[in-house]
């Protein structure tokens, strides 16, 4: 009645929340799993699981696919949370290419099959567990940006703590791949793969600004 | 019924309409304007609730208004209210948010001028500090409710979602209870100077109750209003949705409910007899300007923002509004019925 469709209006609510909580879920299951990934892909002998890993990150990506575009639709159909509506659809966007760059990570591991000497593998897995805490730090930020906005300040500070902790151990990593013995063509593939994997951090950190901003408009 | 008595009568509709295009927007304006409300809801809700309000309502502020000049011909009325409609348009057409109250009070004032009725001096002053005093109990009340509903919003921790439902619902809420306001409050604008030469005869309905004239008067205002709602208010209420008030739907939904609330406690009898019956200052019962307690509203969250919105320059052209306004239609007042009589041949007083 009147338009608004009362009855159906609070329980398309409660299906959007849980599907933006289960959007921010994938985000973090993905990042737990490229932790696991890392050293897995360098411990050789384990690599029917790495591809198992892969295939795994690959369904999350396409179900998170699948939420954003439900979601927008809901938002738009429904016309919901008109002043907030554009931000919130771009920022599930920025976080699922967030997936995509953690999915694309993966691939290329699969595909090009870098080799990481030993000496390097501490380092590269350090980075990893960095690139994962900052991208964790951003789920609450993302968390906090619908349900609690006082908080996301906070959170978005860790995201650029984390953020910096990645630059110095990327920095760190491919100077020491730089100052190694190895052929310039190894040391090129194996920058590259440092590099994107950094790259993850500077996403969660614009992302995290973003937030922040949307956070501004949305106080009441 | 006559047909003169229908053309006389046509003045206050012409009056009703107008506040319906207009001041709906005051109380839907956001909701719609932002698509937080359908237009065709808002307006539905809106109509329904203000011809309530006129006729439950609605006596306390036409009773004042009698007090400051009981026009007792229909041509009078009539004049009175061409006066109110033509200086109203006017006075918006140079941009001043003014309001159908302070021209229907200069019209009265014209009248009694014309006619050599004197007027009621202590009811005028107390419904001048009415006019002064609305803005300023809206922007109060509008502080401490946003302030309290903002506390209660962050330490609930509501999802944005939830909180566009709630907000959603509570806008409907405080519409139709603003509709119902400003029926009660404004309906003596458009129908209190016909009230003591209505053309209408009590009804019995089936020894239920009595319609009586003034209620049959009233339900015709408040018709007359929410065809303005139907036919007009649309672009008004995205207008103030989109350039006006650029706030939070939850900032509207505060202005909105404080802007009601003044208009409800300046027209319930029943709350001015509870205060008097406590030994308390009554409040007068009396028509105030829905346009400018939604003004004082937003005002008061303004000044909670630390003040760097609020423009000042509308709180000054409303005090202007205050003053030119009443006076511009006590003079149109007294042209129309110069040659309502003179030319017209009509009587405008007995």
């Amino acid at each position: 009645m009147f338009g608004l469709k009362s009855a159906s209006l609070f329980g398309e609510t409660k299906k959007l929340e849980r599907e933006i909580d289960e959007f921010v879920d994938i985000v973090s299951e993905v990042g737990l799993v490229f932790k696991s990934i890392v050293p897995t892909y360098l411990n050789h002998s384990a690599n029917g699981k790495f591809e198992e890993m892969v295939e795994k990150v690959k369904e999350m990506e396409s179900k998170a696919d699948k939420i954003t575009k439900d979601v927008e639709h809901t938002l738009y159909e429904e016309t919901l949370i008109p002043d907030a509506r554009s931000d919130v659809l771009r920022l599930l966007e920025h976080i699922d290419e967030l997936i995509g760059m953690y999915q694309g990570n993966c691939y290329h591991f699969s595909i090009q099959k870098p080799n990481f000497p030993k000496e390097f593998h501490d380092d590269l897995i350090e980075l990893t567990e960095t690139v994962v805490n900052c991208v964790e730090s951003l789920c609450l930020t993302v968390r906090s940006f619908f349900r609690d906005i006082k908080s996301v300040r906070d959170n978005a500070h860790k995201v650029t703590f984390y953020e910096k902790e990645s630059d110095i151990k990327f920095s760190s990593l491919a100077r020491k791949i730089f100052d190694s013995e190895l052929p310039l063509d190894q040391k090129m593939h194996l920058r590259y793969f440092v590099e994107k994997i950094d790259r993850i951090c500077d996403q969660a950190e614009d992302i995290a600004d973003e937030v922040q901003i949307y956070a501004i408009k949305r106080s009441v | 019924m006559e047909i003169t008595i229908l053309i006389f009568l046509l003045g206050g509709l012409f009056l009703g309409w107008s506040l319906g295009a207009n001041d709906a927007a005051n109380v839907f304006g956001t909701a719609v304007g932002t698509r937080m409300v359908s237009f065709t809801s808002a307006a539905i809700i809106c109509s329904v609730f203000v011809i309530l309000g006129a006729i439950i309502s609605g006596a306390g502020t036409t009773e004042t208004l009698g007090k400051l000049g009981a026009i007792n011909a229909l041509p009078g009325a009539f004049a009175a209210c061409v006066a109110a409609g033509i200086s109203v348009y006017l006075m918006t057409k140079v941009g001043l948010p003014v309001s159908t109250t302070q021209a229907i009070v200069g019209a009265i004032v014209g009248w009694n001028l014309y006619t050599g009725s004197s007027t009621n001096i202590q009811v005028l002053l107390t419904i001048l500090s009415t006019w002064i005093l609305c803005p300023i109990i809206a922007g109060i009340i509008a502080m401490g409710l946003f302030t309290f509903t903002k506390r209660v919003i962050l330490n609930r921790k509501l999802h944005i979602l939830r909180l566009d439902a709630y907000t959603r619902t509570a806008l409907l809420l405080a519409g139709a209870f603003g509709a119902y306001s400003l029926g009660a409050n404004n309906i003596a604008n458009v129908m209190g100077v016909f009230v003591p030469i209505s053309p209408f005869t009590d009804v019995n309905m089936g020894n239920l109750f009595i319609f009586s004239s003034k209620e049959q008067l009233f339900l015709l205002g408040g018709l007359a209003i929410a065809v303005g709602v139907f036919t007009y208010s649309k672009r008004v209420m995205y207008t103030v949705g989109n350039d006006l008030l650029k706030m939070s739907p939850v900032a509207a939904f505060i202005v909105v409910v404080s802007h009601s609330i003044v208009l409800f406690l300046f027209a319930s009898q029943g709350i001015s007899a509870f205060l008097q019956s406590i030994n308390l200052p009554s409040i007068p019962l009396v028509p105030v300007s829905s346009s400018q307690a939604v003004v004082g509203g937003v005002i008061g969250i303004g000044l909670l923002k630390g003040g760097k919105e609020v423009q000042w320059s509308i709180a000054g052209r409303i005090s202007m509004g205050w003053i030119t306004l009443p006076i511009i239609a006590a003079i149109i007042s007294l042209i129309v019925l110069f040659i309502l009589e003179n030319i017209f041949n009509l009587t405008v007083s007995f």
